[in-house]
């Protein structure tokens, strides 16, 4: 067991932002609910899935809706904990702890808070080590824990307990309450137990967020490269250095889909690095060749500070520095790869992990 | 009647002109920025009224574009303590307002914060009634502790009723306050607009203490009839009247004055503007004759901010910047000599070199002063280092230039300000570069001819509203507010419109954003 302090708390939200490789949202408010949290005395405490007991009834929790109405009516704070109760209710038992559903993002930190106000620990973990853009993109899902029961909560003290079908009816009821609850609502999902929860989270990405935030602050509390640090504390590969030359993006299906062209700097002078995005960063391709693709993390930073870029922040004349990280085993798998990989995402490709590619492509 | 004062305020100088109706320069001068700020404004209003000889009462106008607020937010100083009051539970409080903070600018407002129920959802619909109750009880309770108020609704930029009720029942209970509601002062995201409410609330108190002392000293000096504006962050004028009441408008006023002058003395719509100062050059792009905004969140005084504020990238390179070597590297600024370059400078007989001397002994540029001698540069200044310190300089001036860009294309470049002759007439990226006559008074003269304008930045639910009413009614709205902010009626026109729809919601959500400006009135 470990626990949060402000300083860890602002740590964590840097490394979200850089798990949500390139999407995800801002974990701004979840980190505000953080520390309004814990200037009331309530406690962060992360807990290892070692730690976990086998039949320990765990609660995993986030907001969904529109991310306009997120940063414009807040939450009350009660409403993770509404819905976490209706289950805890509904199962007949106590929630052990609850849990990130993504480790990237605007639901990497609220969960904290929901632990906090709770007084529940919360599981290092989550199901997606990144983020990505639909429910059913969980380890959660590929390693069949159910979606049902599920509840949701707004502000104003309503409530429902869903029990869907599948996924994909979880998804249909959900869209519509949240926009009859104003746009967002808070959900409870994905009920496991410990044994479950051994198999289906990716471990230690909380800590993980928190290791990346802290390496970025350090290395610039300490004069030195913050990008070099990261490198050095994620197991990330370098894979390009450059200036952003175009931008373009169009919406389809709901979602923002676009590329941005990188002219190289450096060591990569009179090369040329294309990110392929969908939200978050799907694919790097290197003078027609892919370096980096779904679910290994793409990751665009400012060269300098090592400040993550999210895909609707790029634009001409940034000087970024991009970096890949592995993803978790547990994509790696068929299943896995049938949900996030890049065949899922349009790419008639076959995946090949990153450090393959590293080795076998001559990157520096 | 017709002759215009403008004044600008920059870290090292605060620079004046005067104009004629034909916006001819008729006068300019500079003095020291000082440290109040205040005392030099009005040394620097003095000075061009006595030295030009015109009859004061023939200024119609005078602008000023000062940095009181700014200094005042950045150095914790004369701020007001505001009652902060946020309008939305039971939505809202599990973050509470000024949460992150830098906690001595948290105390410096007095740190007084109350959530009421009430608010809007997207749609227009109230999240609960107004808790009009405890709108007085909380009144009751900071009467006598607080000098303005803050007032932020949830969603008040699609129904900003109860924020206008809300200030209705605090003008009630406690009188003549300053009250600020957050729909006047930016659009959607919460917490960025509440921060920028409280701000322009905590500013009231100084920017009135400076409108006072103006406008005592415009009178001291015979310009009676002249009428004061201060100049805003889109590069527009506001009259004191309606500037007292916004004053956060002003924090960023510096580098937008600047681009206007550019775009003044060369005629130039579409350009980069790069500002050579004292201790920094700002570089910002005009489009169509007025600055181009951020569409990220900007930080004040360590606060995120969602007012609009120009899209500007600094670099501490500029006129007094300290040249030396380090470990063996050549190294430009960001220390900088500032005002005391006249004593410091090596072509003044100082002993330190700066950027205005290695361009000086390389004999890129001349000044005009009996007391500089560019030999004492070129004797004391190692040739190497010379040419190696000034190609760093082009080099940051020409990356900050790419940084402003949207598209690789070339464009024109005007350069500015009183550092701006060290500059060479070829940079990368520039299609041409203008080194308009009067270049070192730019700032001073877009304050000068400003117009006056506003923009208002509203969102419409299109679900019982079509668009065009939708449009027409934010059009309407921009025009009105142009024309409280002192633009006569029949010049004010529509120079913007920009329509962003809002995904994920049903209903066909739009924000309008509208800028109208015209000629002020005189």
């Amino acid at each position: 067991m470990m626990e949060l302090n402000e300083q860890d708390v602002e740590d964590v939200a840097v490394g979200a932002a850089i798990l949500g490789s390139g999407g995800g949202g801002d974990p701004y408010l979840g980190k505000l609910m953080c520390l309004q949290a814990l200037r009331r005395g309530k406690r962060i405490r992360l807990v290892d899935l070692e730690e976990v007991p086998e039949d320990a009834f765990i609660v995993p929790t986030a907001g969904m809706g529109t991310p306009i109405v997120l940063v414009e009516k807040l939450p009350n704070g009660s409403e993770p904990l509404n819905a976490l109760r209706i289950l805890e209710a509904y199962v007949g038992k106590k929630a052990y702890a609850t849990i990130p559903i993504e480790a990237g993002g605007v639901n990497s930190t609220i969960p904290l808070a929901v632990g906090a106000l709770a007084d529940i620990p919360i599981i290092d973990g989550d199901g997606m080590g990144r983020a990505f853009p639909e429910l059913q993109m969980t380890t959660f899902f590929t390693h069949g824990v159910a979606v049902s029961p599920m509840s949701m909560a707004d502000e104003k003290g309503n409530s429902l307990l869903i029990s869907a079908l599948d996924g994909y009816w979880a998804e249909k009821i959900a869209r519509v309450v949240t926009i009859k609850f104003g746009g967002i609502a808070w959900v409870a999902i994905y009920t496991m137990t410990g044994r479950q929860a051994r198999e289906a989270v990716i471990p230690r990405t909380v800590s993980l967020a928190l290791k990346l935030g802290r390496a970025v602050r350090e290395a610039r509390e300490m004069g030195r490269s913050p990008l070099d640090h990261l490198l050095h504390v994620s197991g990330g590969f370098e894979l390009f250095t450059g200036k952003i030359v175009d931008v373009a993006r169009r919406i389809a299906g709901g979602f923002t889909r676009g590329e941005a062209k990188i002219e190289g700097l450096d060591s990569y002078r009179n090369e040329t690095l294309t990110i392929q995005f969908q939200n978050e960063n799907l694919v790097a391709v290197k003078d027609g060749e892919i370096v980096a693709s779904v679910p290994d993390l793409i990751i665009v930073l400012d060269v300098e500070t090592a400040q993550p870029i999210t895909t609707e922040r790029l634009r001409y004349g940034q000087r970024v520095a991009v970096i890949g990280m592995p993803c978790h085993e547990k994509w790696r798998t068929p299943e896995g790869l049938k949900v996030v990989g890049p065949r899922y995402f349009g790419y008639d490709v076959e995946y090949v992990p990153i450090e393959r590619r590293v080795k076998g492509g001559g990157l520096k | 009647m017709s002759l215009r004062i403008g004044i600008d305020v920059g870290s090292t100088h605060t620079d004046a002109v005067i104009v004629d109706k034909d916006n001819r320069l008729i006068a300019a001068t500079k003095v020291v920025t000082s440290p109040d700020v205040t005392s030099g404004v009005l040394e620097a209003l003095t000075k061009i009224v006595k030295e030009s000889g015109v009859d004061p009462s023939e200024v119609a106008a005078a602008m000023f574009g000062t940095t009181h607020c700014l200094n005042a937010i950045l150095q914790r100083k004369d701020l007001a303590r505001v009652a902060v009051i946020r309008i939305g539970l039971p939505a809202t409080a599990a973050v509470e307002p000024m949460v992150d903070w830098p906690p001595d600018l948290r105390r410096a407002v007095g740190d007084l914060k109350f959530l009421v129920e009430g608010g809007h959802e997207y749609t227009g619909e109230e999240i609960s009634p107004l808790n009009e109750a405890r709108l007085r009880e909380i009144c009751r309770e900071v009467k006598g502790k607080v000098e303005a108020v803050a007032i932020t609704s949830v969603f008040s930029p699609v129904n900003p009723d109860h924020e206008v009720r809300a200030a209705e029942i605090v003008r009630e209970e406690l009188g003549e306050i300053p009250v600020t509601m957050s729909s006047e002062i930016s659009t959607l995201g919460l917490l960025e607009r509440e921060n920028s409410a409280i701000l322009n609330a905590a500013v009231t108190f100084v920017a009135n203490r400076a409108i006072q002392a103006f406008l005592e000293v415009m009178r001291s000096l015979g310009l009676e009839k002249a009428k004061l504006y201060l100049t805003q962050n889109d590069g527009t004028v506001m009259e004191a009247k309606h500037a007292a009441k916004y004053p956060i408008f002003t924090v960023a006023t510096g580098a937008t004055n600047s681009l206007r002058g550019a775009q003044m003395l060369t005629g130039i719509k579409d350009a980069i503007v790069v500002d050579v100062g004292g201790c920094t050059t700002n570089v910002g792009m005009l489009v169509k004759g007025f600055p181009r905004e951020s569409t990220i969140h900007v930080e004040i005084g360590g606060v995120r901010t969602n007012f609009r504020m120009p899209d500007i990238f600094s670099i501490g390179i500029a006129g007094g910047s300290i040249v030396r070597v380090d470990d063996g590297r050549v190294c430009v600024g960001p220390e900088s000599v500032g005002h005391e370059l006249v004593k410091c400078g090596l072509a003044w007989g100082g002993n330190v070199v700066t950027a205005t001397d290695v361009a000086l002994a390389l004999g890129v540029m001349s000044i005009e002063d009996p007391n500089c001698k560019p030999e004492l540069a070129r004797r004391q200044l190692d040739p190497e280092l010379a040419r190696k310190a000034y190609e760093i300089i082009v080099e940051g001036v020409e990356y900050a230039i790419d940084r402003v860009k949207t598209r690789p294309e070339p464009m024109p470049v005007i350069l500015v300000g009183g550092g701006s002759l060290m500059l060479p007439t070829r940079l990368r990226g520039a299609s041409k570069v203008i080194r308009p006559e009067h270049a070192q008074s730019a700032n001073a003269i877009g304050a000068a001819t400003a117009k006056t304008g506003a923009q208002i930045d509203k969102a419409y639910s299109l679900e019982h509203l079509s668009r065009e009413k939708a449009l027409e009614d934010a059009k309407i709205s921009a025009v009105a507010k142009a024309v409280e902010a002192g633009a006569d009626p029949n010049t004010v026109e529509i120079v913007e419109i920009e329509e962003i729809a809002m995904p994920y919601l049903p209903g066909n959500a739009v924000r309008i954003r509208v800028k109208a400006v015209g000629e002020i009135k005189l």
